[in-house]
């Protein structure tokens, strides 16, 4: 524990609750979960019906394990009960509405109270606080701006920790590193996928930002590997941290990695973490891979009790050696909603990221391409070629190529195709990338 | 008496050729000679340009992958028999050819074959003494 000595005196007073002693953790937990259960049942009828078709109150939690008994809320519900039938409060306490864009049919509307802005930006400066980032850093933020959570969350974040934010929100990526360079960013937010396309113009703008005092990049939104991380890393020599949040919990700054990058602390004193199965909805014990399921303890405006997040993870039983005492989840490289079913096998873009690596070693642009012909679906992954991958010799590429097809076959069991493509002609993305285009006819 | 080709990959599709072509027009710039391997899904556009360094330049700004090859340039007599005594001499001291192809402008009424070797350096060190062995270095090459 050697860790403790430097641990919570040392730290960021705005980290204190993340040191906290775990009895008394479990015990706020419990006090708020009873708080907010019984906010929902009073407030929200959808709530309220579910929990008397199920014979429960409020009364009915007396640990915090008989969380397990409480009813999941999912997207759907968001929608069904489209705009505003899952808030707590009433319009006039409202200060702030986000919608997250539905690709089908209408968005799901999220709301806050002031309180709820205060709560979400203290989590957010706890987040921010544990990637190194302090008052004076200069902070661009390049997350969409708007109806999106991404934007305005990291903005009051980092206004909160007293950075200097310049609120640059997504596109025009030669704007975006003039900004950088011209204003002494040091730190940036954005998807990890946007950075990366920022990188590449950069170069092109005969820009190595490895000059810039550019010092840390908080990155999320959309799944990424350590692979990519890593790729981050060496491509700007600034270290890159992973932050978690969604929209309908409220926001990025769910949960944050810490300086030793080792998986994301879930700020548990306000978010409620689970996993479980999510073929059965049984909860899983902590060190096994499931579905994360969140419940908000403080949010006031809308309540969200055990929220599927589709997004697969696991709570890591190690302790961190930061010394917070919140629990961590291994980094999410996979969503339930992004896996795809090919030939009855079931495949997530990350497992192909990692066999791209495996075979090179280096990552290079890619996009996933399903085709169905004559009934059978084909898989065909687009590579860009780089400077690592091209050569001269027209059978060392075939031989990278094939090593490529050999990895990703070993790892999914299905044959595939790999295309090599030119340089940038894959479309890059400004916000989540695209990663597989199913062309399928369903 | 090595030479620097420029390699570019190219996607086979109608038109992955005139970028490059017109980015280096564009820029003034003359190809001496050029060749194209391709494959089924693409293709290698390997350039023999006098000036490299400003080619190389100007298409890996405008983003093509462009990787250096050294190649060696052999002079030859325009009658029959000429090339194939040189490729006795490859085969008697062991050097394998990769790819070859013309230089089309020949250097006083001579022909000029570009080789691409596995090893361009022991080429070049084995065939410098051999008799009847013509290397052409790039000034004489490219000369106006």
């Amino acid at each position: 524990m050697s860790c403790k000595a430097s641990g919570p005196a040392a730290v960021n007073p705005v980290s204190a609750m993340d040191y906290m002693p775990i009895d008394k953790l479990r015990t706020i937990q419990l006090e708020r979960l009873k708080f907010i259960v019984k906010r929902a049942y009073d407030n929200v009828p959808l709530f309220r019906k579910r929990l008397e078709e199920r014979k429960l109150t409020p009364e009915s939690i007396r640990t915090l394990e008989d969380i397990q008994k409480l009813p999941f809320t999912v997207k759907a519900d968001l929608r069904d009960t489209y705009p505003f039938g899952l808030f707590a409060s009433p319009m006039k306490e409202i200060v702030r509405l986000h919608a997250s864009s539905g690709t089908t049919g209408k968005p799901i509307v999220v709301a806050y109270t002031e309180e709820d802005i205060r709560t979400w930006s203290s989590a957010m400066v706890r987040s921010l606080a544990g990637c190194g980032i302090h008052e004076g850093d200069i902070a661009q933020i390049s997350f969409g701006y708007g109806l999106f959570t991404g934007g305005l969350g990291a903005h009051y974040g980092f206004e909160s920790l007293g950075a200097t934010v310049i609120p640059a929100s997504g596109g025009n990526t030669e704007r975006q590193i003039m900004l950088m360079k011209d204003f002494g960013v040091t730190c940036i937010a954005c998807t990890p996928s946007y950075f990366l396309h920022m990188s590449e113009k950069a170069e092109q703008m005969g820009i190595d930002l490895h000059d810039l005092p550019l010092r840390v990049g908080v990155f999320g939104a959309e799944p990424w590997t350590d692979e990519m991380r890593r790729r981050i890393e060496e491509c700007s020599g600034i270290k890159a941290y992973d932050i978690y949040g969604l929209s309908e919990i409220t926001g990025p700054g769910v949960g944050c990695a810490c300086e030793y990058q080792d998986g994301l602390h879930i700020f548990e004193d306000l978010f409620y973490p689970e996993i479980i199965d999510p073929a059965t909805g049984e909860a899983l014990p902590d060190g096994q891979e499931g579905e994360l399921v969140l419940t908000t303890l403080k949010k006031m405006a809308m309540p969200m009790i055990r929220y599927r997040t589709r997004d697969i993870t696991k709570i890591v039983t190690e302790p961190c050696a930061c010394g917070r005492t919140i629990r961590r989840i291994a980094r999410i490289s996979r969503r339930s909603d992004d896996m795809f079913i090919i030939r009855g096998v079931n495949v997530f873009p990350s497992q192909i990221e990692t066999a791209i690596m495996a075979a090179e070693s280096v990552l290079p642009v890619y996009q996933i391409i399903l085709t169905r012909d004559h009934g059978l679906d084909n898989i065909e992954v687009d590579i860009e070629v780089n400077e690592q991958i091209f050569q001269d010799k027209v059978a060392a590429i075939e031989d990278i190529k094939a090593k490529i097809a050999h990895s990703i076959e070993r790892t999914l069991g299905i044959r595939v195709v790999v295309k090599m493509l030119a340089p940038n002609s894959i479309p890059r993305s400004e916000g989540k990338a695209k990663r597989v285009i199913d062309k399928r006819k369903m | 008496m090595k030479l620097k080709q420029l390699s570019l990959f190219l996607e086979n599709k109608p038109g992955a050729i005139n970028d490059p072509c017109q980015c280096l027009a564009d820029a003034g710039i003359s190809i001496s000679t050029l060749t194209l391997a391709d494959t089924k899904y693409f293709g290698v556009l390997r350039l023999l340009i006098r000036d490299w360094e400003k080619a190389k330049r100007i298409l890996e700004e405008k983003g093509f992958v462009v990787k250096l090859v050294d190649v060696v340039a052999i002079e030859i007599d325009h009658t029959p028999g000429s090339l194939a005594r040189v490729l006795d001499v490859f085969r008697e001291n062991g050097i394998n050819v990769e790819y070859l192809y013309a230089f089309p402008a020949g250097l006083d009424g001579r022909a000029v074959i570009i080789f691409c070797f596995d090893d361009p350096d022991e080429a070049v060190r084995k065939l410098s003494d051999v008799p009847g062995i013509v290397l052409v270095g790039g000034e004489a090459l490219f000369r106006e």
